[in-house]
């Protein structure tokens, strides 16, 4: 049974063939006005988010519509842990009414984890759409469909991750499959986004984002939380823009062919300028409609497996 | 009919040479050959350890609230089964043993079941709370006789608060067991705060939350001249201050639980639940350090922290997990293990470590007693050759969280003797 839990210990060939994968379902779909095909007919996908969600989610039940599986949509509510039921007899539940397939969004790290221990008997998949502060591995293997896209090429190059480590699932997905795939990561942040034991990840760490720039071939900026703004991880939101928001005068610092990213939904003026957001550097749109097709691309090498189409 | 025990062939603390313990009376009647009773009981010892009955300072019984994890019955028995003559059960049952009327009962409740001296510790603040202090000379003065203060589960983070309940205690002569945890520096916490809780996205429970709170509380105790405890000393950092702290002549006694020896945060990938504790598992550097501490006695003793919890409670989400596991039937294996196994104590150490410090500082009389003729007969008889299979659902224990499941371990407890009756035998309750 293969699931896709995290991509921190991912088989670097599997991220490369749903690139590819990805990639083809891109030329196959581009034009066409039906924008469907029969791959996934008669399976049937479940979100189950515990967070909202309407990006993630929405690409996930297109990805899904789009290769024909019957998808089902369930929000649950994370906060009545106590008296509600729990993610284990929900999860066995959704597995005995019949899906092949749960994506899941919990705000406790590992829960994806733990949903694959329990359904391991049921042949039912478990796809992790963000687990608390762990990971969000297709958020991840969407912004390398981009930067691959972009910039030819992984490998070799260099990419900073910029803004609140500590609290994001979509920097640690990052890092290990940019990491995997050849690239490197320096992280650019205040010390106190940056999560202790940082040493151990593959990495370099830096709190100078202006000395970075110009040797940089992508910079992925990540949201700032408003409780982050409030809970003292940096004096104010404006030395935080200062210091660590790409604005268009630090745009400029970047060479030329180097791409902006930002798994959204952004903060405008906090961590990323508007017109750099708006930028032909920005590859955020594409981020966007990248991720139904790595998403299809997910759920077709999950589901339909290897010989089938 | 006679009530005598013969201990047949043990060597006493594991050293010198096998000899007959004759028991009865409740004390140590006989070392050596001589006349015994027809009907006297006989327990084969030949290879086998006689230790002082182990003293459990940290468990929890979860009587009264939670029976459905652990009774006071069945965690009399878990203990009598690891070699335990007396336990401290801590004060956060619901209702919290925060006044003479919780304590008396579960001191009452562990009279009637009969297999091991159950010892409340009485809250030191209403309701665990942290607010205001709870009333420590009534508890004190209780049946009960309450000599141990803990909000173990919650720490008295309030310095003011701590020193008034530490200048309090000195008048009561009793001990104020502290759960050092600032919790400021761990809002959400979840693991151990490092490079693994870094990778896997667990929200980080720092050393220094620990650290910050024993320092501070070695310098309010050394100036209100009380006794502090520090309940299960997680961190190299905590040794250090420790041994600082004892070496000004501060009267702070501390505890180290198996796991902490043991269990490292390797555990964390599966995010099994099952190893969720607090503090939590630390790392190997945290272990080395733990039990050379504990060889050298600047950590004074072992306490399991027994913590029974309800599978609904361990088979969920990571953050949806309660904190802590089972001990009582294991801690003589993984101190075999640790410790023995590693030559960092003898057999004469494990008797230190396990039963003459923590009644030292619980302050029992007939605990932790020599054994020697005349003596009480607290008796915890180990074949420390002998290994076994963890089973979580055949412990004693009503809730079968164990982090050992399925683990093969050195030290078996043959059996346990409480004022000279045979508790446990052979892994039964007698």
């Amino acid at each position: 049974m293969k699931h896709l839990l995290a991509t921190d210990g991912l088989d670097p060939a599997f991220a490369t063939a749903v690139l590819d994968t990805a990639d083809e379902l891109k030329h196959t779909l581009l034009g066409r006005e039906v924008r469907k095909l029969p791959t996934l007919r008669g399976r049937t996908v479940v979100t189950l988010f515990y967070e909202n969600s309407t990006r993630t989610r929405v690409s996930f039940e297109i990805a899904g519509k789009w290769m024909s599986a019957d998808v089902i949509n369930v929000s649950a509510s994370s906060s009545s842990v106590n008296k509600g039921e729990s993610l284990r007899d929900t999860a066995l539940t959704l597995s005995a009414a019949g899906a092949d397939c749960v994506i899941v969004r919990h705000p406790a790290s590992g829960a994806a984890q733990r949903l694959s221990g329990w359904l391991a008997e049921t042949g039912t998949v478990v796809i992790n759409a963000g687990d608390g502060t762990h990971e969000h591995p297709t958020q991840a293997l969407l912004d390398a469909a981009t930067l691959r896209e972009r910039l030819g090429s992984i490998e070799g190059r260099r990419v900073a991750i910029v803004g609140d480590v500590l609290h994001s699932r979509v920097a640690r997905s990052n890092i290990h499959l940019l990491a995997a795939l050849g690239a490197e990561v320096v992280l650019v942040a205040p010390p106190t986004l940056l999560p202790a034991g940082v040493e151990g990840l593959p990495v370099t760490v830096s709190h100078e984002l202006d000395a970075e720039l110009p040797a940089l071939d992508a910079i992925m900026m990540l949201r700032v939380q408003a409780e982050r703004m409030t809970g003292g991880f940096f004096p104010s939101a404006r030395e935080y823009s200062i210091s660590y928001g790409l604005s268009e005068a630090r745009q400029k610092l970047l060479p030329e062919h180097a791409v902006v990213l930002h798994p959204g939904p952004m903060l405008r003026g906090m961590e990323i300028a508007s017109a750099v957001a708006d930028s032909p550097a920005s590859a955020i749109t594409e981020q966007v409609r990248n991720g139904v097709h790595v998403r299809m691309a997910v759920l077709y090498h999950l589901l339909a497996g290897e010989g089938e189409s | 009919m006679s009530d005598q025990v013969l201990i047949k062939g043990a060597r006493l603390y594991g050293e010198g040479d096998p000899v007959d313990v004759l028991v009865a009376d409740g004390v140590i009647t006989r070392i050596g050959e001589g006349d015994v009773a027809e009907d006297a009981v006989v327990l084969e010892a030949a290879g086998k350890v006689l230790l002082p009955g182990f003293v459990d300072l940290h468990t929890h019984l979860r009587e009264p609230g939670r029976e459905d994890t652990e009774t006071i019955a069945s965690g009399s028995a878990a203990a009598a089964l690891g070699g335990y003559t007396a336990v401290f059960a801590m004060a956060n049952t619901d209702p919290v043993a925060d006044n003479s009327v919780v304590v008396d009962h579960v001191w009452r409740r562990g009279r009637e079941v009969g297999l091991v001296d159950v010892h409340p510790v009485g809250a030191v603040t209403v309701g665990l709370k942290g607010e205001k202090l709870a009333e420590l000379g009534t508890m004190a003065k209780s049946a009960a006789g309450v000599r141990i203060f803990s909000d173990d589960g919650a720490c008295v983070a309030d310095p003011l608060l701590m020193r008034r309940a530490l200048e309090y205690s000195t008048a009561l002569d009793v001990v104020i067991a502290q759960h050092a945890e600032e919790p400021r520096l761990t809002i959400g916490a979840q693991a151990h705060e490092g490079a693994r809780s870094a990778r896997l996205g667990y929200p980080g429970w720092p050393a220094s939350a620990e650290e910050s709170i024993v320092a501070r509380d070695c310098l309010l105790a050394e100036y209100a001249k009380a006794r502090l405890h520090v309940c299960h000393v997680s961190t190299a950092g905590t040794a250090d201050i420790l041994r600082w702290a004892k070496a000004r002549g501060t009267r702070v006694s501390a505890e180290v639980t198996p796991h902490h020896l043991l269990l490292t945060d390797e555990r964390l990938s599966t995010y099994d639940p099952v190893n969720k504790v607090n503090p939590p598992l630390r790392t190997e550097a945290d272990t080395e350090v733990l039990r050379q501490a504990l060889a050298e006695g600047v950590i004074d003793c072992v306490a399991t922290d027994h913590a029974p919890h309800a599978p609904q409670d361990k088979d969920c989400e990571w953050t949806a997990a309660r904190p802590g596991m089972l001990g009582l039937q294991t801690a003589l294996s993984i101190v075999t293990e640790t410790m023995v196994r590693t030559g960092l104590l003898d057999w004469r150490g494990v008797a230190r470590i396990m039963s003459e410090r923590p009644a030292e500082i619980a302050g029992l009389p007939d605990h932790g007693r020599p054994l020697i003729e005349g003596e009480p007969a607290n008796l915890a008889l180990v074949d420390p050759d002998a290994e076994w299979t963890v089973r979580g659902r055949e412990l004693a224990s009503i809730a079968a969280n164990t982090p050992y499941e399925g683990m093969r371990l050195p030290g078996v407890v043959s059996a346990t003797l409480l004022r000279g009756r045979i508790t446990s035998r052979k892994g039964k309750i007698e």
